[in-house]
């Protein structure tokens, strides 16, 4: 299987602090991989660094094989990378619907010109991104919530919709900032069937961040691990549980007697 | 109160109303606030009196017909701003924002300098153009236009813009593209209200586009509610006529001004109409998403709030 997302050698420095050192891994097509770390690893870094947020100090970052380094977000966005948030980021006061939509843009190509005389092209195309939204939330499961306003949806919601919005953008790699942060292991054993659900109807990689350790356990079927920034270890669920750096960095170093 | 009166005050808030939908735009439905657009007003105002004045007169003017000062004006405007986007749009929220009140500033200090037209003491003898036919049908044009243009995937991307810019951003929406749109659009129509203020008043005096009018077409926008059209038409009348009717309080009705809008403000913090549009399209949406409030809020109460709405 072929690597859809390769890091090499990659670093940021926020003045003298390494946020991310060197650290190097791959994706590969069609997976679901997980990243793992205590807090302040670099976890959320990275996915700024490969979604053009931020800037990269030194190393690459590859997509299908070509360098997205240096590219604004929207580009990057638009060749087919996208990501929810740690904390929620929804367009707060637009009804569910609205988000779905809105996300839904790059799959017109009409101009201001044709939206204000309201030709043709624009009809056309807009009743296909109505048409793909809606379609979205009933696949999702949100068509009874269309006209709800966005911040009033309960917690779960919020972040399902996210991953609506996200999927929205047609994405071949997605990338999930801690998806199950405040759910209760109910919901979380729900959102990991999800995330295998979406990753096989969409035909996804995906790349996820989470602190749940059953989640990332469950589902990921390779793991990265994240210290201070410095990769620690990668490999299989079974193996990173086995692994005594892993451990430490987690519980805490056994003191010599 | 005799017909001409009245007429006169229904010019001046069609003036107003043109640059209040254009700011309307950007700071409405984009999220940007500007208190220099007076500046863009004085731009169109100037360029559309050198088109218009005689060549006679001094200072002279081109002695072209009307329209030809209401698109240079308009297109000045537009252009300028795009110059000025191009320095400012990357400054995030307050920056922008104090970054167009220097520019409005800057444009009234130099036309008060430049003594090419006229200077501080203003330029005298820009013919009255401006009728109330002229000034309506150009009201409905900038409405359509804008309600189409607002209404479209162009308009969502700058609502989610202003929602979310991080978010935007990472939907794949040029963020500094959709701004400069905004700020573009914004300034053509407050230049063509420029050329209108001009041609409706004859005389033309760097004073008139000082901060103030920044300002006050700023408050008409959230008055009237940010994020909806017909708030701003709603606000652009009432607040450009409620100085007048408050003459009977002679110098107390700046007070009285102020008093109403903070009033307003407090029982409607989101401004009148507070992001509703009062069209059958936009009632219905308002209808939808209160009973979808109702439903959640009902189904929270009974226990099965969908938390568990994932799966």
């Amino acid at each position: 299987m072929a690597d859809i997302l390769e890091i090499s050698r990659l670093t940021k420095r926020f003045g003298g602090l390494a946020a991310v050192n060197d650290v190097s891994f791959s994706v590969p097509e069609g997976g679901i991989f997980g990243l793992i770390g205590p807090n302040g690893a670099g976890k959320t870094t990275i996915f700024n660094l490969i979604t053009g947020v931020y800037s990269l100090t030194e190393g690459d970052v590859r997509f299908r094989g070509k360098s997205i380094s240096g590219l604004p977000p929207f580009k990057i966005a638009d060749m087919g990378i996208t990501r929810t948030f740690q904390n929620i980021r929804l367009f707060k006061n637009l009804t569910v619907f609205e988000n779905v939509l809105t996300a839904c843009h790059l799959g017109a190509s009409y101009s201001i010109i044709d939206s204000v005389l309201r030709l043709p092209r624009f009809r056309k195309e807009e009743k296909a991104l109505f048409k793909k939204a809606e379609n979205l939330l009933s696949i999702m499961g949100l068509t009874e919530r269309r006209d709800l306003v966005a911040n009033n949806l309960p917690y779960g919601m919020q972040r399902r919709l996210e991953i609506v919005r996200a999927l929205a953008l047609d994405p071949t790699l997605l990338l999930l900032d801690e998806p199950a942060a405040g759910m209760n292991p109910d919901e979380t054993e729900q959102l990991m069937r999800l995330i295998v659900r979406i990753r096989d109807e969409f035909k996804l990689s995906v790349l996820v961040i989470e602190h749940h350790m059953d989640l990332i356990m469950g589902i990921c079927e390779q793991i990265v691990v994240l210290n201070f920034g410095i990769k620690l270890a990668e490999g299989c669920a079974a193996d990173i549980s086995k692994d005594p750096k892993v451990i430490e960095a987690y519980l805490g170093a056994t003191e010599e007697v | 109160m005799d017909w001409f009166y009245i007429q006169g005050i229904l010019m001046l808030a069609g003036i107003n109303l043109i640059a209040v939908l254009g700011l309307s735009l950007l700071t409405g439905f984009t999220g940007l606030f500007s208190f220099g657009h007076a500046g863009f007003m004085a731009i169109g105002a100037y360029l559309g009196a050198f088109m218009t004045v005689s060549p006679t007169t001094s200072p002279a003017g081109l002695g072209l017909p009307f329209a030809v000062g209401v698109i240079a004006g308009g297109a000045g405007a537009g252009i300028v701003s795009y110059f000025i986007g191009r320095i400012t749009l990357n400054l995030k929220g307050d920056y922008f924002c104090i970054a167009t009140l220097g520019f409005g500033e800057a444009i009234r200090l130099i036309l008060n300098n430049v003594q090419l037209f006229g200077g501080s003491r203003g330029w005298p003898g820009v013919p009255y153009k401006s009728t109330l036919p002229a000034i309506i049908i150009v009201d409905i044009l900038a409405v359509i236009f804008l309600a189409n243009l607002v209404r479209s995937r162009h308009g969502r991307n700058m609502i989610a813009v202003r929602e979310e810019e991080l978010a935007a951003q990472i939907a794949g929406i040029n963020v500094f593209k959709y701004k400069m749109i905004a700020l573009v659009v914004s300034a053509v129509y407050a230049g063509v209200a420029g050329v209108f203020f001009g041609h409706y008043m004859t005389f033309i005096q760097p004073k008139m586009f000082s901060m103030t009018k920044s300002t006050e077409l700023t408050i008409i926008v959230i008055f009237g509610g940010l994020g909806s059209i017909s708030g701003s038409v709603l606000g652009a009348l009432l607040l450009t006529a409620l100085p007048e009717i408050l003459r009977a309080f002679e110098i107390w009705r700046l007070v009285f001004y102020g008093a109403a809008v903070i009033l307003i403000m407090i029982s409607r913090p989101k401004g009148l109409m507070g992001g509703m549009e009062l069209t059958p399209a936009g009632l219905r949406k308002a209808r939808n998403e209160r009973k979808a409030r109702i439903l959640a809020l009902k189904e929270s109460k009974n226990g099965q709030n969908g938390e568990a709405g994932l799966g």
